[in-house]
């Protein structure tokens, strides 16, 4: 079943999560389309991370209801998940260090039960980087590659939606308009959608369609990118000072 | 050695002052010959029932040139030129050691205080090669390993060559082969810890409870339903794993410290129940008389055998000795280790296996990937649970007699020493791990009293030298180019730009 561009591919309605007594996830309301790049913003501890997990289910969910695609995902495990076509490249890229950078493409086609040979030629299409590394242990990469290997990992699943955490995250900046980059052309030429957190607000916000402004576990404002972008209050709170 | 290290080594032999450095030594041979001129220069003897004073000045020189040497020989290892020293210490041992001295002390004097010197170049020496950066070492490590992994596919076969020929060469006695028996129980114990410690990455410290489970239900069936050995193995097995998967179950969810307490009281409740349960297992006392495998169902190892029955003699009109059995049991235990060798070999390419070595690696990444943690915890911890059970029920037939104390904590601490030290998830490390842990203390049997210190101080050694195992080398497993030598991929891949 095909879906068509602006559909609501990703819903999430009342989300709370919990750790422990800790509530990080405090009612989250919010759509991904298909086709979009979605952005969220917000500060250190805002509960973005918490809300990317919560949607591959680790944790779940307390209340509220997620809804991928059509079906109610808020109390699949997240093998069940990650087979839905949801996938993500983790805060901190969590790369695994000791293995080839073909191992860890191929761990991340580990829940797809068929040959991952396209995926592969796809992934090493979109980074020809990790295709000459391809024998390189996976923590001798430099910190930009683990980004590429990360990004490249998830997409090993044959997802729909691609799940971005800070892919910026500690890297110099003309590695991060390469990864930026990358990002658009999988949105663009391979009609992925993808929803992603990031502190560089000045650059997700440019990159994104529409974006989510995420304070302390609740979402506060919401709009298209450049509107946030030109929006006074985001200006203060996340752009200034800034790049 | 990278740059800033070599400008810190240079510099301090720079900063080394010699005349400070001489003036300290010999104010040490001053002391030393103020202190001994009146104690040893000076000895009041009886002659002809008359105390005179003898001197023995020749006696307070050497010591004190030889404190003077040896104080000078500390500073300068300290000041950056541990090299030299270590060579001049090391010559100056062999040179106690041969040289005629006026009096026997001064001997001991001598080669004492240059041990002591050249230990303190040693130490200057790894101190200096300690402030290589961490990543620096291991990566120089890796590059050992890797190029050791390329040996290994010539030194697997050939060791497993080695093996099976062992019974045929001459000097192979009872004794050779029971010590090829014991080491290869280790390393099939090893090898199955492996897949939980070295793959999975869960610290297990009850390992031996399989082993026990095994032992004892091998032992069981046998005794109370004459089972033969041939059908109780894979039911063992199967018990084994069973209790694998019981433990598993609950305590698979705990992490990291939590896992390992839980593992390592399970281990005691199993012995304890053992213990206790005597009516079943008979308690203490153990089981004695367990029924020695056949060969295969049908001859026997024996010099007589029952009416009915061929011997393996017999079948092979061989002369009767006792050394057959042992050949036998030599054999299958080795198969017994060359496959959970070969499982292990396999698994690490199928998606299994590298969920395994995933989880070890990073288990938040695993969860994100979508990887159900709980089922392949317990696939590896059942598994591994098997083989366990596998090799207790071939210690029960060898031995012929079990009991609780043979199942103790100390086994699982040996078997996960072995693992840990061997580099964990490296196969050919747990065979040459079992070799130093099992064999050399073994060899070394006359020096009973100190084989637990040796035991301790090697590992203590090992550690210090390379946390992660001797061979912590991970090979891939999976390549775009294979048949690529591991060294020459390592050495590309550490030319990145
Ligand atoms: N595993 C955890 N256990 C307990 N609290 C957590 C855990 N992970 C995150 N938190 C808490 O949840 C809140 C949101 O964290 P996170 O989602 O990582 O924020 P962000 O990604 O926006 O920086 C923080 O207060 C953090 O301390
Ligand atoms: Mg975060």
């Amino acid at each position: 079943m095909d879906r068509a561009a602006g559909d609501p591919m990703l819903t999430m309605t009342g989300v709370h999560t919990f750790y422990g007594a800790i509530e990080a996830l405090k009612g989250i309301d919010l759509t991904v389309a298909t086709g979009e790049i979605v952005t969220l913003i917000g500060a250190n501890g805002a509960g973005k991370s918490t809300l990317l997990m919560t949607l591959c289910g680790a944790p779940q969910a307390r209340y509220g209801r997620i809804v991928f695609e059509g079906e109610d995902i808020t109390r699949l495990p997240t093998c069940q998940i990650v087979r839905r076509g949801i996938a993500q490249s983790p805060e901190g890229r969590r790369i695994f260090p000791r293995m080839t950078v073909l191992e860890n493409l191929q761990l991340g086609a580990i829940t797809a039960p068929a040959s991952y040979a396209e995926e592969l030629e796809r992934v090493f299409l979109l980074f020809p980087r990790l295709k000459e590394r391809s024998a390189q242990r996976g923590g001798t990469l430099s910190g930009g590659e683990q980004q590429m290997l990360a990004i490249g990992r998830a997409l090993m699943s044959r997802p729909r939606l691609l799940l971005l955490d800070e892919p910026s995250l500690g890297l110099a900046p003309l590695v991060i308009r390469q990864i930026f980059q990358v990002i658009r052309d999988i949105n663009r030429d391979h009609g992925m959608t993808v929803f992603m957190v990031e502190q560089n607000a000045h650059r997700a916000l440019r990159l994104a369609h529409r974006a989510y402004v995420m304070v302390n576990g609740l979402i506060t404002l919401t709009g298209t990118g450049a509107g946030l972008l030109a929006n006074p209050e985001v200006r203060a709170a996340y752009l200034e000072g800034g790049h | 050695m990278n740059p800033t290290t070599a400008v810190t080594a240079t510099s301090r032999v720079q900063t080394l002052d010699w005349s400070a450095a001489l003036k300290d030594a010999g104010l040490a041979g001053l002391v030393a010959l103020l202190l001994t001129l009146p104690l040893v220069g000076l000895r009041t003897i009886e002659v002809q029932s008359r105390l005179t004073v003898e001197p023995h000045l020749a006696e307070v020189a050497l010591t004190a040139l030889l404190v003077f040497l040896g104080r000078l020989g500390l500073t300068l290892a300290a000041a950056g030129l541990a090299r030299p020293v270590l060579a001049a210490a090391t010559l100056a041992l062999a040179a106690g050691w041969v040289l005629p001295f006026p009096t026997e002390a001064l001997r001991v004097l001598m080669v004492i205080g240059a041990l002591v010197v050249a230990l303190r170049a040693l130490w200057a020496l790894h101190r200096r090669h300690d402030r290589l950066s961490q990543q620096e070492r291991d990566r120089r490590m890796d590059h050992l390993g890797a190029r050791f992994q390329d040996a290994t596919r010539l030194i697997g076969p050939a060791a497993v060559m080695l093996a099976v020929a062992l019974p045929f060469l001459p000097f192979a006695d009872r004794a050779t082969l029971d010590l090829g028996i014991l080491l290869l129980t280790y390393i099939m114990l090893g090898w199955g810890l492996n897949i939980v410690v070295g793959l999975a990455g869960l610290l297990d410290l009850g390992y031996v409870a399989f082993y026990a489970v095994g032992a004892y239900s091998y032992a069981l069936l046998a005794q109370t339903f004459g089972f033969s050995f041939w059908l109780c193995l894979p039911l063992a097995g199967l018990l084994a794993s069973f209790a694998g998967v019981m433990l598993g179950f609950p305590v698979l969810r705990l992490r990291g410290d939590y896992f390992a307490i839980v593992t390592l009281g399970f281990g005691e409740i199993v012995r304890i129940i053992l213990l206790n349960w005597a009516n079943f297992t008979g308690g203490p006392n153990g089981i004695a008389g367990i029924p020695r495998p056949s060969f295969f169902g049908i001859a026997d190892f024996t010099a007589a055998p029952e009416p009915g029955r061929l011997a393996f003699h017999q079948l092979f009109g061989l002369q009767y000795t006792p050394l057959h059995r042992i050949i036998f049991l030599y054999y299958l235990i080795l198969a017994l280790a060359l496959l959970v060798n070969l499982f292990t070999l396999r698994i690490r390419r199928l998606p299994l296996g590298r969920a395994w070595e995933a989880l070890r690696e990073d288990d938040i990444a695993c969860t994100a990937l979508g990887i159900n943690r709980t089922t392949i915890k317990l696939a590896a911890f059942a598994i591994a649970a098997m083989f366990g059970g596998i090799a207790g029920s071939f210690f029960a037939t060898r031995q012929g007699f079990i009991s609780p104390e043979s199942f103790s904590f100390i086994e699982s601490a040996i078997i996960l020493a072995i693992v840990v030290l061997g580099g964990m998830g490296s196969q050919i490390g747990v065979v040459i791990a079992t070799l130093l842990v099992i064999g050399l203390p073994e060899v070394f049997r006359d020096l009973a009293q100190y084989r637990m210190l040796t035991f301790g101080a090697g590992m203590v050694l090992i550690m210090l030298w390379r946390p992660r195992g001797l061979l912590a080398h991970r090979e891939p497993t999976l390549l775009l180019h294979p048949r690529q030598s591991a060294f020459r991929r390592q050495a590309e891949a550490g030319g990145r730009p």
